[in-house]
């Protein structure tokens, strides 16, 4: 095995420093020279009819500079439905739904503008639970709307108008004959609830344009190509009228795809030709961001008495909010839900519903938690029937390579297997603690990952110091696994990488920083953009030294070969030569990728609960994460990612929900919306398994994902060995735990 | 109206003219630049935004800018000297207990009260004092082990 210097080690972040001291900058710190500042007037009712606007009075009040509505919106070629969703036009079908922006020399003139602008409203029936906006007799929020269809392959098209805006249906084998073979068929409905990410940073954006129309923003997105793409489309200018500079962004989660404020901003500051700074308030950013959907989910299972599943049938509603292009993604989280075992027979049915709640949007492994929620929950109730252990069942079931995905996809090289054991090797070394009122659950995750086109550049200066440029978003620590990347396949130590995030006029493209993608894929790009700097220093030293460029190494800021010690040149040394008279030129290598073969990720958790049995509450003893991360370029890192996700998942578990009442948010803060904090939660164990994946860079797989999939079961099975009840709804708060113990 | 005042800021005495409606946050990011102070809710919930007043961690969003007059206020830009880090800092640096960043300015200042009054910690004595800071990235572990760090020495 080769023993690496750089990579595989723990290195502080690279940002830590200037984020430790206040010095990095993330876009609501952009302070431009005569910038004013956008506020938003929205709708208080979740389905209404605009019948009158008014905003006459609101232009006229003192530092007030320009007011907006959708009559304002720019032409496109193409109507949108998602255009609408910046200003509601002719009717709103959200509370929170934006109506008028307006634009002030300061925050408190736009506030008190606001409540100058008159709308006359004309209240609509809403419709805020999926089960009633299925009924056939459902108020219709978007009346055109009919479903698309997808069904064993084959798209179509519904013929009657519904809130169901998507249908799909897949699966493989003999259902029925299936559920015929088994000894031991469950069905249960398990259901999640709507939460927000709860990223510390609301949503935030500042555009400035200049006098021909060019427009630089700086936004909180997870990906500025996708931000620029997203404006110049809203805009309908040429991309290259955008640029969009890279900014810190205080946290993501995957909701900061969706960019509801850059291109407002983008249009007041053309409209204006002053700079403009939006950013939202918590309640705003409650009410209408992108918050994660909640889902109800039917499963089906059957086993035979060996304790092999026999068939699965899986239904799933979920709940997209007011936009029918929004919302998570059903179909990927059926897949990563399913796909652990080996099902022979299995058909999935998904329908995403709009209903007149905020549009949703994607939250760290897109609904997958949800469909791990029903599977791993019905895996243990099976477990508990076949009187197994749940680890042996999951053992028993578990795919490996080549094994077909729940879409037919035969597996890469996995180590779902490995972390299982690795679980159980340290559930057996810590032996049974369990006392009254104590249990503890195991659950495991899959996440496929993403895949996507990256490039990157590195330049070598004449100190043999590297500088990386990468136009991606660093969201998880990527800078710093990608300037140890430079750092091992350069031979120097850490401190001597420079990694800069360009803007997109200047770096190169990258996909969006979402799916755990970018230390694999930007980092393929960057391991590639090294070997070409190499190989171009390898031409010049070899004519220098003598020797052939395939026999050079690079080590300790040297470049020598085996065998000829004595013929050495340092890299400071050859960079300088380079750029002197008969050199070769500068060195800039290059590298790029498309989208990398997947490298599926598995976790598998076990959490310890102690239930209170007079109040319901549940307090987490110990959590312990075990996950095959392929090669841990980074252990800190990587830990970091876990701890993250995991108390995301048990603040999902025990905590957090959206409460409407009305059709309006009731809790639109942080004391009413309860994420935890550090008082409610343990230390977080961390296994870290490398089952290496079959690419570049060093086998790496994508780590930020797959520890947030299984908490939520992992949770609902302890409290089932606690109290041997078994919830089946999120979350479990204290008084739906202590209902459901009474009614045992 | 506006009302001229004074205030005492990482050391310097600071002469500004401000509305008596703002807040201690909205001018320390504002009229003074200092943007490294972040808001995270704006009603005290969040602990994203807490400045030392008399050493003190407080939401600067609670407070109003005129109502600091005669305090000593440090923000997170006042915390490392040149050329120094605070231990704090340097710990969380270490740790990995920076993820975003977002929260780390009011957390560090928060741990740096804690740390002045209670030296020598508990876990849980560190866990109930930041209690009042959210963190969405890092689950708190790497932070209360920076904090502990510093509390060992």
């Amino acid at each position: 095995m080769t023993e690496y210097t750089i990579i595989g080690k723990r290195a502080p972040r690279v940002d830590a420093l200037a984020k430790a001291t206040g010095r990095a900058v993330f876009s609501g710190d952009i302070n431009l020279p005569n910038m004013i500042y956008a506020k938003t007037l929205r709708s208080p009712y979740p389905h209404a009819i605009i019948r009158r606007l008014d905003i006459s009075r609101a232009k006229t009040l003192k530092g007030v500079v320009c007011v907006i509505t959708a009559a304002d919106l720019p032409e496109r070629k193409v109507a949108d439905e998602t255009r609408v969703a910046f200003l509601a036009k002719d009717k709103v079908i959200f509370a929170g739904h934006p109506v008028a922006v307006v634009a002030a020399v300061n925050t408190y003139i736009a506030e008190e503008a606001l409540s100058l602008i008159e709308v006359d409203y004309e209240k609509l029936p809403s419709v805020m639970d999926v089960m009633e906006a299925i009924k056939p007799d459902s108020p219709l929020i978007h009346p055109g709307l009919c479903p698309s269809l997808k069904i064993n392959g084959q798209i179509g098209k519904g013929t009657v108008p519904s809130n169901i805006s998507w249908h799909v249906e897949y699966g493989h084998g003999d259902v029925e004959g299936g559920f015929k073979q088994a000894d031991i068929i469950l069905e249960n409905t398990f259901r999640t609830q709507g939460i927000h990410q709860g990223y510390l940073e609301t949503r935030s954006a500042v555009a400035n344009a200049a006098p021909d129309g060019k427009v630089t923003i700086w936004t909180d997105s997870q990906g500025i190509y996708q931000a620029r793409e997203l404006c110049a489309e809203f805009l309908n200018i040429p991309l290259s009228d955008v640029n969009v500079m890279p900014v810190e962004v205080g946290g993501a989660f995957g909701a900061k795809q969706n960019l509801p404020l850059a291109p407002l901003c983008a249009l007041l500051a053309r409209k204006t030709g002053r700079p403009v700074k939006m950013v939202l308030t918590r309640e705003e950013d409650f009410v209408a961001t992108s918050p994660a959907p909640a889902s109800t989910i039917t499963l089906k299972m059957g086993v035979d008495n060996a304790g092999h599943i026999t068939a699965a049938e899986y239904t799933m509603i979920l709940d997209i909010g007011a936009f029918y292009k929004s919302g998570g993604d059903s179909l990927n989280s059926s897949i990563t839900g399913l796909s652990p075992y080996r099902i022979p027979n299995l058909i999935v049915k998904l329908n995403n519903v709009v209903t007149n709640k905020a549009s949703t949007g994607m939250y760290r492994a897109p609904n997958a938690p949800d469909a791990a929620f029903a599977v791993e929950s019905e895996m243990d109730l099976l477990a508990r029937k076949l009187k197994m252990d749940p680890l042996d069942f999951r053992l028993a079931n578990a795919v490996s390579e080549g094994d077909m995905m729940a879409n037919g996809i035969p597996f890469t090289r996995i180590g779902f297997k490995e972390t299982l054991l690795t679980m159980k090797e340290y559930i057996t070394q810590r032996g049974k603690t369990e006392r009254h009122n104590q249990g503890i659950g195991i659950a495991c995750g899959l996440w496929l990952g993403g895949a996507g086109a990256c490039a990157a550049t590195v330049n070598v200066i004449s100190d043999g110091t590297v500088i990386l440029i990468v136009g991606s978003c660093d969201l998880s620590g990527t800078r710093t696994s990608l300037a140890q990347i430079v750092a091992e396949e350069f031979g120097i130590s850490l401190d001597k990488v420079t990694v800069v995030t360009g803007d997109t006029n200047t770096a190169s493209y990258a996909s969006a920083a979402s799916g755990s993608r970018i230390t694999r894929q930007m980092g393929t790009a960057v391991y590639l953009a090294c070997k070409d700097a190499k190989n171009q220093l390898a031409q010049q030293a070899a004519s220098q030294l003598g020797l052939k460029p395939e026999d050079l190494k690079f080590v300790n800021g040297q470049i020598k070969a085996e065998g000829v010690p004595e013929k050495t040149i340092g890299l400071a040394a050859l960079a300088r030569i380079v750029i002197g008279q008969g050199g070769k030129g500068p060195v800039i290598g290059r590298g790029a990728t498309g989208s990398n073969k997947l490298a599926p990720m598995f976790a598998v958790q076990m959490a310890e609960v102690e239930v209170d049995k007079e109040t319901g509450k549940v307090k987490i003893l110990s959590f312990t994460t075990a996950q095959d991360v392929g090669f841990a370029l980074n252990p800190t890192l990587i830990e970091s990612q876990i701890h993250g996700a995991v108390a995301q998942g048990i603040g999902r578990a025990l905590m957090e929900k959206y409460v409407f009442e009305q059709g309006v948010m009731q809790n639109p803060n942080f004391l009413d919306y309860r994420m935890p904090t550090a008082a409610d939660l343990p230390f977080v164990d961390t296994l870290l398994v490398e089952v290496k994946s079959e690419n570049e860079p060093y086998g790496a797989r994508g780590v930020g994902e797959p520890p947030m999939i299984p908490t939520l079961a992992a949770i609902a099975n302890a409290i089932h060995s606690a109290t041997g009840v078994r919830l089946k709804e999120l979350p479990m708060i204290p008084e739906n735990v202590l209902r459901a113990i009474q009614v045992k | 109206m506006k009302k001229d005042i004074v205030l005492k800021i990482n050391g310097e005495e600071r002469e500004l003219s401000v509305e008596p409606r703002q807040t201690l946050l909205d001018v320390i990011r504002n009229n003074l630049g200092l943007t490294g102070t972040k808001e995270g809710c704006g009603n005290g919930n969040c602990g994203t935004c807490a400045v030392l007043v008399d050493g003190k961690a407080v939401s600067s969003c609670l407070m109003l800018a005129v109502e600091a007059v005669g305090h000593e206020i440090m923000t997170i830009e006042g915390l490392a000297q040149p050329g120094e880090i605070h231990p704090l800092q340097q710990a969380f640096i270490e740790e990995g207990a920076i993820q975003c960043g977002f929260c780390s300015p009011g957390m560090i200042l928060t741990a740096k009260a804690f740390l002045d009054t209670n030296p020598h910690p508990t876990e849980e004595q560190a866990r109930q004092a930041i209690a009042g800071n959210l963190c969405r990235c890092t689950g708190y572990d790497k932070i209360v082990h920076a904090i502990m760090k510093v509390g060992a020495k």
